[in-house]
């Protein structure tokens, strides 16, 4: 069975930008374990030269023209609304260290 | 005129050709539709969680332009229609039932909900869901969950729940919801109602609040195919958003059809009633000249472990931009499914384990595909069942999410190999509750699937009804 | 010295398309109102999805094109996830297998790839809280990466500036460092002389980032070779990790170490279906491509016969190099007219070329006053002018230009000015005695 540790999940929690309780932790260790363990029967299969699927509608080159379209832009006001957290004009956030997470 | 303030199941339109009828004969007026509609709202929602948002001034707004100009010569002029709440709805309250968009206010509205509006619709509301769509249930929105009209005790399926309750409570005539792995067809056939999968590419996904990207597609709920095929007819086209749609010319109607029954499709967990359903099904389909080929789809099997190792991954990404910084709140207040979920797709993604599961997955979907291709060659549309089961009761399947991902087993391959399928209602359990089926069709195929459905429902005197 | 630096570069150029990467707001954010130049689709709103712009794939392929890359025959977008406040969707939408352009060269460097991607927002750092801008987010951003392969400081300016010229002649970008249309990135280690070249790596990099400006780079490059030179002579290995730069301390500093180091969950981009770049497309490009900034050096020498130094100098840019073929096209008398541009800025003078040759043509067919007319003014001069004969008589020679000119007003400009010189200093001295 593929078994998921507790340090496994942290490790993904942190990839994931999420904080687990105790509890949390707990529990999905164990769903996880469970979860990932049923992936385990695709390995029966041989899929040796075989392409992976990423999209379904064979559409290639579906490209737009270089051009400004003012009318789909949003104001300064409408950008801003979804948070109080703004100081003149810009989003605001706690103090970012220089590294990025 | 008619009072239809205190309609009853008898007089409630069911139809846009009955609305429509209505309104042209001035049997009532739209604004008299949208009191009807509020009145059952406003009655039967706190009972049945079925709104999260009632947009009551724009409905009478909408409603009242119509009766201004009288003509109600839209395709959807005067049809009641409401959004399951992962569609984005300017100035209009959004959430995707997950508390991180509590108050969330959207700046634009989705692709979708403007071209039903532009088509004349009356719009009520925000339908309640699954948060962000992940659940086959109802059961996982931070708002409660939504109840079955036809059984309370029962869940109304997943995750569009509220588009599909909304139309069995008689509270909407159409609605949109999704289907990302039977999110559509599930709860149709769980309330009674057509739903639609539609070809991915098809219908534009621009402002519907992403999912799995290479999955997701809109889903429309009726109470009849010909509903369907004019909310299909309106929906479909390019928006110039969503760079995996293009247009399609409606296809010649076949006049003769094969309908594939797949071998693995009846096996080991597949209820008795659901497994008596599809006989009959197949029978009446032989009775009206269809004939009925056997075909195999082996790696349907897998289907499940293949979705939920690329949906999760996609949610894991999609659902990395709610930081609290631009809207909503921050990440605590994802609720457990959605954590869940986003673990499990970091995982596959993450170093040393892509090619094991991400990867992997997607060249099983390959062979998935392959299996469709060579059965599509054979027959035009297969038949198949929606869920293993009739509706299940509230809280029977909530503690282990694995059992929950297996309702998917039927409707998870149909999106990921990207057809159309449309879910129809046809008979009720012993128990009371609605069952149906699928009709899957190769790409682009909605049209014929309709004449199939129609000429079903037809030989069934098929009637639609609403719960309460 | 007993280790060798060895050197791979990461630049990124902003292209001068008139849109976004992926949407339509101006991909010109430089010195907007902050947060006015965003929609759903680069401020990562719930919902939004992106749409490719073709002119930016076009001129990262046109870039390949010029450096000799290969093109990919099918090229897609992935998406690499990472959190930061000023990345809004959580991924940067960019490029892994098969990016655009493979491999290439330019003065003999290889390159590794060049691929296409956006850009994040900016972060502005402030007492209280960090400040965030999206009116960058989501313009087009094109990635070129290098082979470790450079061995000195002066091997990477000369590559970037090179690349930079090269760019600007495509008409791809302005690559202006102030504006940050062209952002630099290094990755540095030393090596013993077994390692150099191409016999292994050694085990750790420090990649220098941050750095806006081709001087810094010189001097972060410098200090960073020192640092890790002292390092080593301690028997220590440097560590692997992220560094910036101090103008003010002349140090690099650290920013990010190894531990921390990134799992980008990189995966195709569904919303974004895939570009395949066929035959036509190449050749489409290649009828555009413009005489590159090396061939030009070429030609300049071969058909002008003109110095080194000016040819460098008219083609640094491109628009001075049409300017001067284009007044050359008029008049053969091709050092005159490079002198008269490189040193004298006649092109601004004349910003019709037509104009400069015309002046060319004067200056050199002029009728010049004779000698007697000229003695005459000088005479005049001198006798008008007795307070400043008497500084020069009393070696204050500076004034000499003062009398020069008077003279030359008064022979409204035909004067030859070595004829009044040599004439003027004759009669001053000759008056002294």
């Amino acid at each position: 069975m593929a078994k998921l540790t507790k340090g496994d999940v942290l490790h993904v929690a942190r990839l994931s930008n999420l904080n687990l309780t105790e509890d949390e932790l707990e529990m999905f260790t164990l769903q996880l374990s469970k979860i990932v363990d049923f992936f385990s029967e695709l390995s029966e299969i041989d899929t040796t030269n075989i392409k992976p699927t990423s999209q379904t509608t064979g559409l290639i080159n579906i490209l737009r023209d270089d051009m400004v379209m003012s009318d789909r832009m949003l104001t300064q006001n409408e950008a801003l609304s979804g948070t109080d957290n703004t100081y003149n004009g810009m989003f605001r956030v706690p103090k970012v260290l220089k590294n990025k997470i | 005129m008619q009072d239809l303030r205190f309609m009853t199941n008898n007089n409630i339109p069911l139809t846009i050709k009955e609305t429509q009828e209505g309104l042209k004969a001035k049997k009532f007026l739209a604004v008299e539709l949208v009191d009807a509609y509020l009145e059952r709202i406003k009655k039967f929602n706190p009972e049945y969680n079925i709104f999260l948002t009632i947009t009551e001034e724009e409905a009478y707004k909408k409603a009242r332009e119509l009766d201004k100009v009288g003509l109600y010569d839209k395709p959807l002029s005067g049809v009641t229609a409401s959004y399951k709440d992962i569609f984005l709805t300017k100035n209009i309250r959004t959430t995707a039932a997950s508390k991180i968009l509590d108050n969330y206010i959207p700046a634009y509205s989705a692709t979708s909900v403007k071209k039903i509006e532009d088509a004349g619709a009356i719009p009520l509301g925000k339908l309640n869901c699954d948060a962000f769509a992940h659940g086959a249930s109802g059961e996982n929105s931070d708002y409660g969950s939504t109840k079955n009209p036809w059984n309370k005790e029962f869940v109304p399926g997943g995750s569009s729940s509220g588009s599909a309750a909304a139309l069995a409570a008689g509270m909407s005539l159409v609605s949109l919801g999704s289907d990302t792995g039977g999110s559509t067809r599930q709860p149709a056939n769980f309330c009674n109602l057509v739903g639609l999968k539609p070809t991915r590419g098809v219908i534009s996904r621009y402002g519907v609040i992403a999912m799995s990207s290479s999955i997701d597609t809109v889903g429309t709920f009726t109470h009849t195919v010909d509903d369907m095929e004019i909310m299909f007819d309106v929906l479909k086209g390019e928006d110039g958003f969503d760079g995996i749609v293009k247009n399609f010319e409606k296809p010649q109607i076949k006049e003769e059809f094969k309908l594939g029954i797949a071998k693995e499709f009846f096996k080991e967990g597949l209820d008795r009633e659901v497994e008596e359903m599809i006989e009959g099904v197949r029978k009446t389909f032989e009775s009206i000249n269809i004939e009925i080929v056997d075909i195999s789809l082996p790696h349907t099997k897998y289907a499940v472990p293949i979705y939920y190792i690329i949906q999760p991954a996609e949610v894991s990404s999609n659902l990395g931009r709610f930081d609290g910084i631009r809207y909503g709140n921050n990440r605590d207040r994802f609720g457990s499914e959605a954590k869940r979920r986003i673990m499990l797709g970091s995982y596959v993604l993450s170093s040393g384990y892509y090619d094991a599961y991400f990867d992997k997955a997607q060249r099983v979907r390959t062979k998935l595909i392959e299996d469709f291709n060579l059965a599509f060659e054979k027959v035009d549309a297969i038949l198949s069942p929606v869920s293993p089961t009739p509706p299940f009761k509230l809280g029977e399947n909530t503690n282990d999410p694995l059992k929950m991902y297996l309702e998917d087993v039927y409707t998870a391959s149909i999106n990921l190999v990207g057809v159309p399928s449309l879910a129809l209602p046809t008979m009720f359990s012993e128990g009371g509750l609605p069952i149906g089926f699928q009709l899957i069709g190769p790409n682009f195929s909605e049209h014929n699937l309709f004449e199939l459905g129609r000429r079903y429902h037809q030989e069934i005197n098929y009637k639609p009804k609403i719960a309460l | 010295m007993k280790y060798t630096p060895i050197i791979g570069l990461e630049v990124h150029i902003e292209p001068n398309t008139k849109s976004k990467m992926f949407c339509g707001c101006s991909q010109d954010h430089f010195g907007k109102k902050p947060n006015t130049n965003t929609c759903p689709i680069c401020l990562g709103l719930p919902g939004a999805l992106p749409y490719a712009n073709k002119e930016a794939i076009k001129k990262t392929i046109l870039l390949g094109l010029a450096l000799g890359s290969e093109i990919s025959k099918s090229s897609r977008f992935y998406r690499k996830h990472y959190f930061y406040p000023d990345l809004p969707k959580s991924y940067q939408t960019s490029q892994k297998e098969n990016p655009f352009c493979i491999g290439g060269e330019l003065l003999g460097k290889k390159i590794n790839h060049i691929h296409l991607e956006e850009d994040a927002g900016k972060l502005i750092h402030a007492d209280d809280g960090s400040l965030i801008d999206f009116n960058r987010s989501g313009c087009a951003l094109i990635e070129l990466v290098t082979e470790p392969v450079f061995h000195s400081i002066d091997e990477v300016l000369k590559f970037l500036k090179e690349l930079q010229l090269i760019a600007r002649y495509l008409d791809i970008s302005s690559c202006d460092m102030e504006k940050g249309t062209m952002r630099l990135e290094a990755n540095v280690s030393l090596g013993t002389r077994q390692q150099v070249p191409g016999n292994g790596l050694p085990d750790y990099k420090v990649e220098l980032k941050n750095i806006n400006s081709f001087r810094f780079l010189e001097k972060a490059i410098e200090v960073e070779i020192r640092r890790q030179e002292l390092e080593l002579s301690k028997g220590r290995e440097p560590i692997q990790e992220t560094r910036g730069y101090d103008e003010a301390k002349k140090t690099t500093f650290s920013q990010r170490s190894k531990e921390e180091a990134h799992d980008y969950r990189y995966f195709p981009e569904a919303d974004l279906p895939p570009v395949v770049i066929d035959r036509s497309i190449i050749l489409d490009l290649r009828s555009k491509m413009v005489e590159l900034p090396q061939q030009k050096r070429e030609r300049f020498e071969e058909q002008y016969k003109i110095s080194k130094e000016f040819i460098e100098i008219l083609v640094s840019d491109k628009k001075r190099a049409d300017y001067f073929e284009e007044v050359a096209k008029l008049d053969s008398n091709y050092k005159t007219i490079a002198d008269l541009i490189v040193n004298k800025r006649f092109d601004q003078k004349y910003p019709e070329p037509a104009g400069l040759a015309r002046e060319i043509y004067n200056l050199s067919h002029m009728q010049y006053a004779t000698d007697t007319e000229t003695a005459e003014i000088i005479s005049k001069v001198i006798a008008g002018n007795t307070d400043i004969v008497t500084k020069y008589n009393n070696g204050q020679t500076q004034v000499l230009g003062f009398l020069i000119g008077q003279v030359q007003k008064l022979l409204k400009g035909t004067g030859n000015p070595k004829l009044i010189s040599r004439l003027l200093i004759e009669k001053l001295e000759n008056d002294q005695k």
